[in-house]
């Protein structure tokens, strides 16, 4: 075996193990650890795809941001554990269940049948050169710079909303 | 990467994003349901990046850096909306936040 | 180079870092005892050896022969990882900080920096915002009142400071035109170091960098009077020294980058002038880097006996209102030195 594919299969095992993990475990806090831990195997996955810069900022702005964020509200609300996920026995909650592993499945078998890799030859000096942090700010101030700008103003409606909403009294 | 098949990477995404869906369905806590999102909106940036890679395309990674700014501004004003229902409601339980249905 | 050569060569870098940067975190507790004797006219340890030289061993031991308590509410696996996470942040960072120039040592030439990544400085914000994870988990694991306030204090203290400390890192970005340490050292030749090129990032970096490593006058998290402890309160034995460790390795990463993307790094004018080459002037620009780095050592320690505690409020209004514009006004700045002369 290569040694990306061995890697592929740790950091995907990890992937797999922590997003079912969040989902499954009644402390939220909890929930959050393994989140953090799941953004840390995807932040690995994108080195394997040559994709540095944004395995740094995926780093940086998930797990450095985000997550702190998410972490810190749950922290400050001290929420009550939930009860085991399907200790209530609604039938709904089966069907949810029972719907997705059906999507799931169609999703996966698509994939294998249709083989989308067939039209594609990966280049690999191609994919390198694409994940450098020089292509990306080169596309990304030249092409892309007017979706650039309206990202910024949306962060800054962003941080005033957020002011707004968490503020103790309207005034 | 290239022994790793495409499609790995890509069961891998529907995986991770069938996770999340059926967090969002079977969780109360409002929070971890916003965490749900965030996992699905990860898991449509592992796509991204892969067919970027594949391709040798910067321009997946461009949208993998505007939903990372999307995902960033809603989990500001999504958990601030959250701590004001709290205040009101001293819950996060989304079933118990139903004031809309009356 | 073959590949065996090169993961020789690594580990023996990776191994002279870890030592050194052992011996100094032990003897920089003790040189702090000593600054804050002399600063308020004591003696400091005097008994453990030769002027106390012995001290630090001393400490270690009683540390780690004390009972490791982990309280009953305390959530187990998150308190025993707390520790580690902040003691791997600190450590890791050292990676990617130059020492020196290339030498030539038996025919193999070798940077003196254990990885030289061309995204270094990335790296380290990366590492710098995992910092608080440590911090928080401790906070809230330990199941203590005294604990969460310290933790929920720590990471909204860091991640306002975060958003300084990348500002100012821009400006120096702007300048050097890469994110790779050994580019920003060399853009700084001669007397064109970034703190007298752009003396007011160097000023918001400093205070960014206080924050950061939670040192007085910003140690909130640990605030005695208010918070006992802090978020250390319910730690003993091996994880407390886990985190004393870990916030003095951050207290010499933090003057490590000041040195390296402000005052020019390994680099030395005056060596530059007399003439030499060779192994002396690679030996005087390393000591120049330690040299440096000993003196904001000296500045940390020497600012923590001199200076208040801010209160968080204040803490919080210096953060945001005076040195987040501050950063933003230094990227104008270098931008406009840019425009006018060509840099």
């Amino acid at each position: 075996m290569k040694i990306d594919l061995i890697l592929f299969f740790l950091l995907a095992g990890i992937a797999v193990v922590t997003s079912i993990l969040v989902i499954t475990r009644r402390n939220a806090i909890i929930s959050a650890v393994f989140l953090v831990l799941n953004f840390f195997a995807l932040a690995g996955l994108y080195l394997l795809l040559n994709a540095q810069f944004i395995s740094v900022v995926q780093i940086i702005v998930y797990a450095g941001a985000i997550m702190v964020l998410f972490l810190f509200v749950l922290m400050l609300l001290r929420t009550d554990n939930e009860s085991p996920i399907l200790s209530d026995k609604r039938p709904l909650k089966y069907f949810a269940i029972l719907i997705s592993v059906f999507v799931f499945v169609q999703i996966a078998y698509l994939l294998f049948a249709g083989k989308p890799s067939r039209n594609i030859t990966p280049d690999e000096a191609a994919s390198i050169n694409s994940g450098t942090i020089q292509a990306i700010g080169k596309e990304l101030y030249t092409n892309y710079i007017i979706p650039f700008e309206v990202a910024g103003f949306l962060l800054l409606a962003a941080t005033i909303g957020a002011l707004v909403l968490a503020k103790k009294k309207f005034e | 990467m290239s022994s790793v098949p495409m499609e790995y990477y890509l069961i891998l995404s529907a995986f991770m994003f069938i996770v999340g869906v059926t967090g969002v369905l079977i969780r109360r806590n409002a929070i971890v349901v916003f965490m749900c999102i965030e996992l699905m909106l990860n898991s449509a940036n592992l796509s991204l990046v892969t067919f970027s890679s594949y391709l040798g395309n910067p321009i997946g990674q461009i949208f993998v850096f505007f939903v990372m700014t999307v995902a960033a501004a809603e989990a500001a004003v999504g958990l601030a909306i959250i701590i004001a229902i709290f205040r009101n409601k001293l819950t996060v339980n989304i079933d118990e936040i139903n004031i809309f249905k009356w | 180079m073959s590949i065996l050569e090169i993961i020789v060569i690594s580990l023996i870098k990776i191994l002279l870092v870890v030592i050194v940067m052992l011996t100094t975190v032990a003897y920089l507790v003790y040189f702090e005892r000593k600054i804050s004797a002399w600063a308020q006219n004591r003696i400091g340890p005097n008994r453990v050896g030769f002027h106390g030289l012995l001290q630090p061993f001393a400490d270690v031991f009683k540390l780690l022969l004390k009972e490791d308590i982990v309280p009953d509410a305390a959530n187990r696996p998150l308190h025993t990882l707390a520790p580690f996470i902040a003691l791997f942040v600190s450590f890791a960072t050292y990676a990617v900080i130059p020492f020196g120039p290339s030498v030539n040592i038996f025919g193999y030439d070798i940077k003196l920096v254990v990885a030289d990544v061309n995204i270094g400085i990335l790296y380290v914000l990366a590492l710098t915002s995992l910092g608080v994870y440590g911090i928080t988990f401790a906070g809230w694991s330990s199941g203590s009142k005294y604990s969460l306030l310290g933790g929920v204090r720590s990471s909204a203290q860091m991640i306002s400071y975060e958003v300084s400390m990348g500002f100012s890192i821009a400006g120096v970005l702007l300048l050097s035109e890469s994110l790779r340490p050994i580019d920003i050292v060399n853009a700084q030749h001669g007397w064109m170091w970034n703190a007298i090129v752009q003396p007011i990032g160097f000023i918001t970096f400093v205070v960014s960098a206080f924050a950061e490593t939670n040192r007085l006058p910003f140690d909130l998290p640990e605030a005695e009077p208010e918070l006992v402890g802090g978020y250390h309160t319910e730690y003993s034995s091996f994880k407390f020294a886990g985190f004393f460790l870990a916030e003095y390795a951050n207290m010499i990463i933090a003057s490590c980058l000041i040195v390296t993307l402000y005052l020019g790094g390994w680099q030395n004018p005056l060596v530059d002038i007399s003439g030499l080459t060779g192994t002396v002037a690679t030996l005087l620009y390393v000591a120049s880097f330690l040299f440096k780095v000993a003196f904001m050592l000296f500045f940390f320690i020497w600012v923590r006996w001199s200076i208040p505690r801010f209160r968080y409020d204040q803490l919080m209004n210096l953060g945001w209102k005076v040195m987040f514009p501050l950063a933003l006004v230094n990227i104008i700045w270098v931008a406009a030195l840019i425009m006018i002369f060509n840099l």
